[in-house]
């Protein structure tokens, strides 16, 4: 295919301006696969396994997506980014989708010019402390040295937290989240902060994560969801609803296990309208009528996804906390399906 | 009187005995060159307790290192609170270091079989003492290589051979009307090939077939190799030409070549990855995408070129104008004078440069897992460190790294010092 790049990339670019103005939804099933842009590794959110199979939180919701629009979880291709490069890849068309990670903010919605179309993680920052230093909240921390990654708004998180408090620290900066688990775990600093998911995965790295533990206090906001352009907003829906599909399933008590069972029809309306054995929510959507069976049928529910990537009886051991359901005293939340 | 006489005459020689053991050996060695004054009895005491210190802290990590187990709780188990490596992981995720997680399992043997051909092939170029005719081969080799490793029908790689060795036919052919003429005739008649070729190898899609692998699913080891290999060859003609025209007394030549050389001399190499990787595609169309490799080949090239392009021309300079007045007196040719009496002598003075140049643009090719893409630093940064499995294991992963690119780059450097020794460098 690579041998006659010039002459070929000519004559695509001629064909590919005509074609590329069609919707995301139409490109995608044209296509028949989604193009899924996810981190280049973060542990229980997004890691290609042994045989290259990616795995993760995350990557449950790019297959969930695949799977209500192309009724195939796999026929996902999974294109790996950096934090620096990964919006250029949205708005440049690379990837239909986004789900790495990424906090909802002003600037990125509004500035950069892309389409958060929910949360799928509530995370926040926190700090890791080992046992034997005997702290037990982040206010009794003065005068300790904290590993920061530079560059980041923890570093300003950080500064706000401990003025506010009126204490002192000594910050050691570090470049990437690796280095500074190295870093902690060698000695170099007392405290280690950044995002609590992250701070799971880096107490899940200790020989014996029982020494280590991180303190109550989140001192930060960092809603983590799925993203897509700005001004598709068929696409947008396709992928938001999804997601609330997802959400909606766990909150009616719809799992990937009894899901058979629901379908053939149930007495709650809201189920039926969900799994499209009443309505026409799907067609609405551009969808078929199952598409969210297939959805949850890919990973099962929210909580199916959570707990089987990094819900507490996983190697990172986070527990549900901001991310239950607003009945359970959470900030997952979806609109009715209705 | 009597005649006193000695009272003992050696008549014979004594035997030769043996230096004093302090100036013999090993212990004279030692004397000399470790404790011969008292600032290099300390420095050397020192030393030794350093280089002990070193060992007793490395050696049990490494002799207690793992091999066996699924994860790294398996290591910890197995090691039970002793210090120890976890080699484990090198084991189990050998094909990801070496191939990318995305490379199918199945094909592995291609891309080995293409290393493997690429001894054969480089062998004539190293060489001087192998067969000339294994020249055709390494002529192949880049076709035949891009067909192993990415698949698809052999066509493709066989229309683009049978352009280049158009081009090559009709400029020989042209030679003797001027080296520009021949040039153009030479890429003319490449690109007709090319054109009329596309459509022949749109027609026979399924002609030997071998499962076609895309760009985005090369990893591992063999990316930086295919990387390192082929800009290094690419960078090296290139350099020349750039190199040439920078000397050339046509303005227009001379200048974009200046400008070119201080322009990518003075732009950072992680630069211009971004702006194949990032910039590129917001000039195209959506939808359309030069390949990414074959967008960070062209940066690396570039980037190699330059420096190249200085190393030679330091070799140039190195020559007495004599070279290029007897060249010009036997009555040579521009094209032939450069080719048959400049360059060889050149080239051979600028051998440690370009080597230098070399092994620095291999260890570069790490610089793409910053740009998203999987060689053996992007599979250790990215997949490898974050998975749940491996969570922790750090150390092991970047020593295999150091290693596998100690090998290589010894490699040729030793190289090239032998082949200053063959060719003699020193002006004797």
């Amino acid at each position: 295919m690579k041998y006659s790049v010039i002459l070929g990339t000519m004559t695509a670019a001629g064909l590919a301006a005509g074609a590329a103005m069609a919707g995301t939804l139409d490109d995608v099933q044209a296509r028949g696969k989604l193009n899924c842009g996810v981190s280049t590794g973060l542990t229980g959110f997004a890691e290609p396994d042994a045989s290259g199979v990616w795995q993760g939180f995350d990557i449950g919701v790019c297959r969930a997506v695949a799977a209500a629009v192309l009724g195939d979880p796999m026929a996902v291709e999974f294109v790996p980014l950096t934090t620096k490069v990964r919006f250029t890849a949205l708005n440049s068309g690379e990837i239909d989708m986004l789900a790495r990670n990424t906090t909802w903010t002003f600037q990125r919605d509004v500035e950069l010019k892309l389409e958060f179309v929910g949360v799928n993680y509530y995370d926040g920052q926190g700090f890791l402390v080992p046992k034997a230093l005997g702290v037990s909240s982040a206010t009794e921390l003065d005068g300790a040295s904290i590993c920061i990654q530079t560059g980041t708004t923890t570093e300003l998180n950080l500064a706000d937290f401990f003025r506010v408090n009126n204490i002192s620290y000594e910050p050691i900066p570090v470049e990437t989240g690796n280095e500074a688990k190295q870093q902690y775990f060698a000695g170099a600093c007392d405290v280690y902060t950044t995002d609590a998911s992250a701070l799971a995965s880096a107490r899940a790295a200790a020989a014996d994560p029982n020494t280590h533990v991180v303190l109550p206090e989140i001192i930060s906001k960092e809603p983590l969801g799925p993203l897509v352009r700005h001004g598709d907003n068929e696409w947008g829906d396709v992928v938001r609803w999804t997601l609330n599909a997802l959400i909606s399933a766990e909150e009616l008590g719809v799992t990937s296990g009894n899901m058979a069972e629901m379908v053939k029809g149930t007495n709650n309306p809201e189920i039926n309208r969900l799994l499209g054995t009443e309505g026409t929510l799907g067609e609405w959507l551009g969808l078929s009528a199952d598409w969210a069976q297939h959805a949850i049928a890919a990973g099962g529910n929210y909580g199916e996804l959570f707990e089987n990537n990094i819900g507490v009886n996983t190697p990172l051991g986070i527990s549900r906390g901001l991310n239950a359901q607003w009945t359970d005293g959470g900030l997952i939340y979806s609109p009715p399906f209705r | 009187m009597t005649h006193k006489t000695a009272s003992f005459v050696r008549n014979e020689l004594i035997p030769e005995s043996p230096p004093p053991v302090s100036e013999t050996g090993a212990v004279k060695w030692m004397r000399e060159n470790l404790f011969s004054s008292p600032l290099n009895i300390i420095m050397t005491i020192a030393s030794l307790w350093a280089v002990y210190t070193l060992f007793n802290s490395v050696a049990p990590w490494f002799l207690n290192g793992v091999w066996s187990g699924n994860s790294v709780r398996d290591c910890y188990e197995i090691l039970d609170g002793a210090t120890g490596a976890c080699f484990a992981v090198l084991k189990e995720r050998w094909p990801q270091l070496i191939y990318g997680f995305k490379y199918p399992p199945s094909e592995f043997w291609r891309p080995n079989f293409a290393a493997v051909l690429l001894c054969v092939a480089i062998a004539p170029v190293l060489f001087s003492t192998v067969s000339k005719k294994l020249f055709l081969f390494t002529v192949v080799y880049p076709f035949l290589a891009f067909w192993l490793i990415w698949g698809g029908t052999i066509l493709g790689p066989i229309v683009a051979f049978a352009g280049c060795a158009v081009a090559v036919l009709a400029s020989r052919r042209l030679e003797s009307y001027g080296f520009a003429l021949a040039a153009l005739c030479g890429f003319v008649c490449a690109l007709v090939c090319w054109i009329f070729g596309g459509y022949l190898v749109d027609i026979g899609k399924d002609f030997l077939v071998l499962p076609s692998v895309p760009s985005r699913d090369m990893g591992g080891f063999m990316l930086n190799l295919i990387l390192g290999t082929v800009c290094v060859s690419l960078s090296i003609p290139l350099g020349i030409m750039l190199a040439l025209g920078r000397q050339s007394d046509m303005p227009i030549i001379k200048w974009i070549c200046v400008c070119f050389i201080e322009f990518i001399r003075g732009v950072p190499l992680i630069t211009l990855l971004f702006v194949a990787n990032v910039v590129l595609a917001y000039f195209f169309p959506p939808d359309t995408n030069i390949d990414l490799i074959l967008r960070v080949i062209i940066m690396i090239t570039l980037f190699s070129a330059a420096y190249i392009a200085e190393v030679i021309r330091g070799g140039l300079a190195a020559l007495p104008s004599g070279q290029f007045e007897a060249a010009n007196s036997l009555g040579l040719n521009y094209a032939q004078a450069m080719r048959l009496i400049i360059l060889p002598q050149a080239l051979k003075v600028s051998i440690p440069g370009i080597v230098n140049v070399a092994v620095g643009l291999f260890k570069d090719t790490t610089l793409v897992s910053i740009i998203s893409m999987f060689d053996l630093v992007g599979m250790i940064r990215g997949p490898i460190l974050s998975s749940t499995a491996w969570n922790g294991v750090y150390w092991e992963l970047f020593a295999f790294a150091a290693l596998l690119f100690f090998v290589v780059c010894y490699g040729i450097s030793q190289y090239s010092q032998w082949l200053e020794r063959q060719l003699e460098t020193d002006h004797r």
